[in-house]
């Protein structure tokens, strides 16, 4: 299971972060400051994995951002890993080719994505094509 | 420039770039929620469109890492506005600003509940959404009978539906106690027919959760996950955008192969073969290519298929191609690929016997311990921990000693816990123990914890051998010249107990040893100086005759510390004075540490008891639970008989007032030292024998069952009892031994495989190792203690059948703690016999004499090797046999009813080949098989079973061979394998093992028979 997914620049700025898990405000901050500080450092060369706590952070580079999915020790890697580029495809159609600064200023969208593309800590929906979709009838209602 | 859509939070954001510095975010964002305080102060003149941007900020802020701490009841409120457009804010800013335990999130439970109910797709779909992002108990309450209803609604369309089983599956993980599943087994079959594969990723989520928790509810969703899996991979009927880089969804393929791990077999052959055709397909079809995402896509199958391989047990052939592949994995440069070989082989180590191949990669894994990238390392030091026996202990602790001098912060920790235990579990000798925990303590003392230091100690007090040795060393490493604060704990210590052992030495004078102690003095905190101070007074016990000048200077030193801010160490200083002008009353009360009792060891179970957090249990974890609670159920059964059988030996109460004082003297005098191992575990036996001990003290004699009583006393034949006693810890009172796990159990599996656990108590674990080849056989047995102190008296005895010929090495009378020895048993079958070899095993741990009788898997069906005979082969010789005594028949009645193919692979488990399609009539099942013995040689041996499809519980069974008595004992041998299948009879793995010999040696025969069937 998903316990949160975080995306951080490489300063460390949060550009969204969503929790599946009930955390305090604190630990939050806390959790952001160590899962950045843990991925920001880690040589390309690296797994994609790190453990953090008693969890593992699955983690990709892209650009400046850090896409992190904190996940079960059991739960399959590999998986979440691909999770997470699907995610970032997803939001490049979306805002077609998409870069920080989209997201920074349709951060709102990024959450209404990702609530169409992962419930309750777990993958909802693998299909791109469905999701857009979706996003194109959501926009139609406002 | 990309914009929001909103104006003003596309100004706000802006602003916020361009601040300069923090100081100048701060002040933005702190005038910015001013005016949001204000405006939403007189909420009346905010319009709609307003309000909304209002709290789009306010999550802004929030993300920045700002506290927002009002504001929450608008964004509340937002959910039970009528429009689409706020409702949606409000749903989502709360879903991330709001958790479960809100006050809040009460309020609203009702506006979310008639979204849900109500007609309108969209205001449900975002209520599920909440719901399942952060839906608590109370939601559980009111709102999972309509999820529930949602999820198989027909009228829903699939958008809907996927959300509302991830809903309940939020609010099934969080409350399974509120949220009613009962009947939705067959719900959940029906919904796996799903075609819309979004719901069927999300419903697979959610039936992962349920069967983690209870699979027995959910077997009929086995096939329909077998065929679901079967569809993905062979890509039939998968619309294109499923497809990801080629592959039908790989999270759908690993989701359902993670829920079928929870099945604990599967028993349909069918659907086992359909399985395992896809598994070998993804086992063998999987390449590395060169583009990344498909690569990671394709992998994720892979290792998920691995794991539901080791799951199912697959045939031999099967397992060695996972071994291999995992093999080929560590040692590829890929990271990510390198790791999950690492982490998987570790992981196939605990389910699965293949020590001995992973052992071949042992230098490959100490590559990867050396590897720069952290979680490699973490995961090759997990493996190499996991790895560890008696046999390559030496070089994997070795090198993690080596690694420990220039491993970093992060991992030391974990490597000084993980050599410690390996050190203690498989040392060959207490010695190189000793000398491991002290590297350890040198290297990294900062990470050492108490338990490791602790545990040295017990080890050094329980094993008079080793203390002179550990003396030595603890001196020695005095001598360095930066010194851990730890090992001037750990050294004062044992030097305080037992460096008299060492006085003739050059250097190891009272007095030198207290000089080179007290220079470290100075530099040492608190807890240390206590224990110093224990020294000082045992140092000056042991100076006989006393040296004036020491004891001054010792008096000095008692006198200086009667004043310390400390508390303990004032109270030990004012002790210790008084006590040491006393004289000759010091030796009583300052005289060496009585034994410790034997406990488990902290460290390994702190090992054991860190805890990890899923979402669901892991199903590799949930199987060793479920072995460790047959082996509980046993323990309770058992304690009745146990309590009856009860040790008793009753001592004079004197003896026992005389021990309690002393012992409390000792507390009292080695405040430190009491402390020890202070999480005594206490597992059930140990508690029962708690609960026993002081009564048998306390009580008059005939609180126990004198005939018990003379039992015991008649064994041991000494009266040695009450001066053993004083000092013996209770625990090792109790002498009635539990043995863990299932007897019986472990002797039928060990009929059908070559090695594995034959018996298990809290002392010893005997192991066996076999080896067959033609008439000949090799046994191992390993005898592991599993203690700090050793076992004596050990004798082995085997009595073996009047058919077997059977030559046990020399089984030594001790077995040193924690120490394991093989003894090599010849076997050679003389002629075909279904009777059994039993060894008689017993030893004597403390005052316990344990005896047990175990059944050896010597069995007929070692001796077969499967052959398989062609049918021009095959008839000719069938008829040749013609029949009594060559070739018998017999109907066989009461046979568990079992479809063609599980018998089919029933026999070839027993080693006889079955051969499809010999027998025309396809009720018939014709099988082959050779069997070896010294009088027969090899003898083709031929079996035909007919079976009746209308009345499985009969069958007729024709046994063939060129000799007679070999017909016979095999006939009756298949007949015994199917009459009694796997039912396991617990009545005979429940008697404990006797503490006494009571089995009279008759004057039978054959004693190993008449054993066998006693058993």
């Amino acid at each position: 299971m998903i316990r949160f997914i975080l995306l951080q620049n490489r300063q460390g700025k949060t550009r969204l972060a969503k929790y599946y898990v009930p955390l305090e405000e604190s630990e939050k901050h806390k959790v952001e400051y160590e899962v950045h500080r843990l991925v920001v450092n880690r040589d390309p060369k690296f797994t994609n994995f790190v453990e953090f706590r008693t969890h593992k952070i699955i983690y990709r580079r892209y650009a400046g951002l850090f896409f992190s999915m904190c996940v079960d020790i059991t739960d399959n890697e590999l998986a979440y890993l691909e999770c997470i580029h699907l995610f970032v495809e997803i939001l490049d159609h979306f805002f077609s080719n998409v870069c920080e600064l989209d997201l920074v200023f349709n951060f709102h969208k990024v959450y209404l994505i990702l609530d169409e593309f992962i419930l309750a800590g777990e993958l909802q929906e693998t299909s791109k094509k469905a999701i857009i979709e979706r996003m194109g009838e959501l926009e139609k209602q406002e | 420039m990309a914009m929001s859509g909103m104006r003003g939070l596309s100004v706000f954001i802006s602003d916020i770039r361009n601040c300069q510095n923090k100081e100048q975010e701060r002040l933005r964002v702190d005038k910015e929620l001013g005016n949001i305080r204000n405006r939403f102060k007189n909420e009346k003149g905010l319009t709609p469109y307003e309000k909304k941007k209002y709290v789009w900020k306010m999550l802004y802020i929030y993300m920045l890492g700002y506290d927002v701490d009002f504001g929450h009841m608008e964004v509340v409120s937002l959910i039970s506005a009528p429009k689409y457009a706020e409702k949606q804010v409000g749903y989502i800013v709360t879903s991330c600003m709001l958790n479960e335990n809100h006050d809040f999130l009460r309020l609203i439970i009702n506006c979310v509940r008639n979204d849900i109910i109500g007609r309108n797709e969209t205001f449900q779909c975002l209520a599920l959404t909440m719901v399942g992002n952060i839906g608590g108990r109370e939601f559980a309450e009111s709102l999972a009978p309509d999820v529930q209803k949602l999820l198989i609604s027909s009228s829903c369309r699939p958008l809907v539906r996927k959300k509302a089983a991830l809903c309940l599956l939020r609010l099934y993980r969080k409350n399974p106690d509120v949220v009613n599943v009962d009947g939705w087994s067959d719900r959940m079959t029906q919904l796996l027919d799903e075609r819309d594969l979004g719901v069927l990723t999300a419903v697979m989520s959610l039936l992962v959760a349920l069967v983690s928790k209870n699979y027995d509810a959910y077997w009929g969703c086995l096939p329909k996950c077998v065929r679901i899996l079967e569809r993905l991979s062979r890509n039939q009927d998968i619309p294109q955008d499923y497809m990801y880089y080629g592959i039908p969804s790989p999270w759908l393929q690993v989701k359902t192969m993670r829920a079928l791990q929870y099945f604990p077999t599967i028993e349909d052959p069918n659907i086992r073969r359909s399985l395992f055709e896809v598994l070998q397909r993804i086992l063998m079809g999987t390449d590395i290519v060169k583009n990344v995402n498909k690569n990671n896509a394709s992998h994720a199958v892979l290792f998920e298929a691995l794991a539901l391989v080791m799951h199912l047990d697959a045939e031999k052939e099967m397992m060695s191609q996972c071994v291999a592949l995992l093999g080929k994995f560590i040692a590829v440069r890929e990271p990510n690929i390198r790791y999950l070989g690492l982490e998987n082989m570790t992981r196939m180590l605990m389910v699965i016997d293949v020590q001995d191949i992973i052992k071949k990669h042992q230098a490959q894994i100490i590559t990867s311990l050396k590897d720069p990238d952290i979680s490699i390392r973490r995961r090759a030091l997990d493996l190499l921990y996991g790895m560890c026996d008696v046999t390559n202990a030496k070089d994997i602790v070795e090198e993690l000693l080596q690694y420990l001098s220039t491993a970093d912060f992060a991992m030391c920790e974990e490597l000084a816990l993980k050599a410690a235990i390996l050190a203690e579990k498989f040392a060959p000798d207490l010695s190189w123990y000793v000398d491991v925990i002290l590297q350890l303590i040198d290297k990294a003392g900062d990470f050492v914890s108490d338990d490791i230091w602790y545990r040295v100690v017990q080890f050094v007090t329980n094993n008079d051998d080793l203390q002179p040795y550990a003396a030595v060393k603890a001196r020695e490493y005095l001598d360095k010249p930066a010194l851990h604060e730890t090992m001037v704990k750990v050294s004062a210590y044992i030097l305080g107990e037992y460096s008299h052992l060492l006085a003739r030495r050059p250097g190891c004078s009272p007095k030198e040893i207290f000089s080179v102690l007290h220079e470290k003095l100075p530099t040492v905190s608190i807890s240390t100086i206590a224990i110093l101070l224990s020294t000082y007074a045992k140092i000056l016990m042991h100076t006989q005759p006393p040296d004036p000048e020491l004891q001054d200077h010792i008096w000095a030193i008692f006198n200086k510390y009667e004043s310390c801010i400390d508390a303990e160490i004032q109270q030990r200083a004012v002790e210790y004075f008084t006590l040491s002008k006393k004289g000759v009353a010091l030796m009583d009360i300052l005289a060496e540490m009585p034994k410790f009792p034997e406990r488990q060891s902290a460290l390994i179970k702190k090992a054991e008891d860190t805890e990890i957090d899923t979402a669901e249990q892991s199903a590799i974890k949930l199987r060793a639970q479920q072995q460790q609670h047959t082996s509980n159920a046993l323990v309770v059964t058992d304690q009745r008989p146990a309590n009856r059988s009860l040790p008793v030996k009753v001592p004079s109460i004197n003896n026992n007032a005389e021990a309690n004082t002393a012992d409390r003297g000792l507390t009292e005098v080695n405040g430190t030292l009491s402390r020890v191992d202070p999480q005594s575990a206490t597992p059930s036996a140990d508690l029962l024998s708690d609960l026993l001990g002081p009564l048998a003290i306390e009580g008059p004699p005939s609180a126990a069952a004198p005939d018990d009583q003379n039992l015991i006393s008649g064994l041991e034949g000494v009266s040695n009892s009450s001066d053993a006693l004083a000092l013996a810890p209770l625990e090792e009172q109790s002498n009635s031994v539990q043995p863990i796990g299932n007897i019986a159990e472990r002797f039928r599996a060990l009929c059908l495989k070559d090695s594995g656990v034959l018996y298990e108590d809290p002392y010893i674990q005997i192991g066996v190792k076999a080896e067959w080849q033609a008439h000949h056989g090799r046994l191992v047995l390993f005898l592991g203690n599993k203690n700090t102190s050793p076992l004596v008296s050990v004798q082995a005895l085997i009595l073996p059948p009047s058919h077997l010929k059977m030559e046990l090495s020399l089984v030594p009378e001790t077995i040193p703690p924690r120490a394991q020895v093989q003894c090599p048993l010849e076997v050679v079958n003389l002629r075909p016999s279904r009777d059994v070899a039993v060894l008689d095993f017993s030893y004597k741990f403390g005052t316990i004499m344990v005896n047990v009788k175990l059944r050896l898997p010597a069995v007929l069906n070692k001796f077969l090797q499967p052959i398989s005979v062609a049918a021009e082969e095959f008839f000719p010789q069938w008829r040749s046999l013609s029949g009594p005594p060559l070739k018998l028949q017999e109907v066989v009645r009461g046979v568990k009813p079992l479809s063609l193919p599980e018998m089919a692979n029933l026999f070839n488990s027993f080693q006889l080949m079955v051969t499809p399609g010999l027998d025309p009539n396809p009720n018939n099942l014709v099988a082959s098989t050779t069997f070896y013995s010294e009088s027969t040689r090899a003898m083709l041996c031929l079996i035909r079973v007919e079976t009746d499809p209308s009345d499985r519980t009969q069958l007729r069974m024709t046994v063939a061979s060129g000799d007679p008595l070999l017909t016979f004992e095999l006939k009756e041998f298949i007949k015994e394998q199917l009459v009694s299948i796997p039912t396991p009879s617990p009545m005979p793995a429940l008697a404990p093992p006797q503490v006494q010999p009571t089995i009279p040696a008759t004057g039978a025969t054959d004693p190993g028979a008449i054993l066998a069937g006693l058993l």
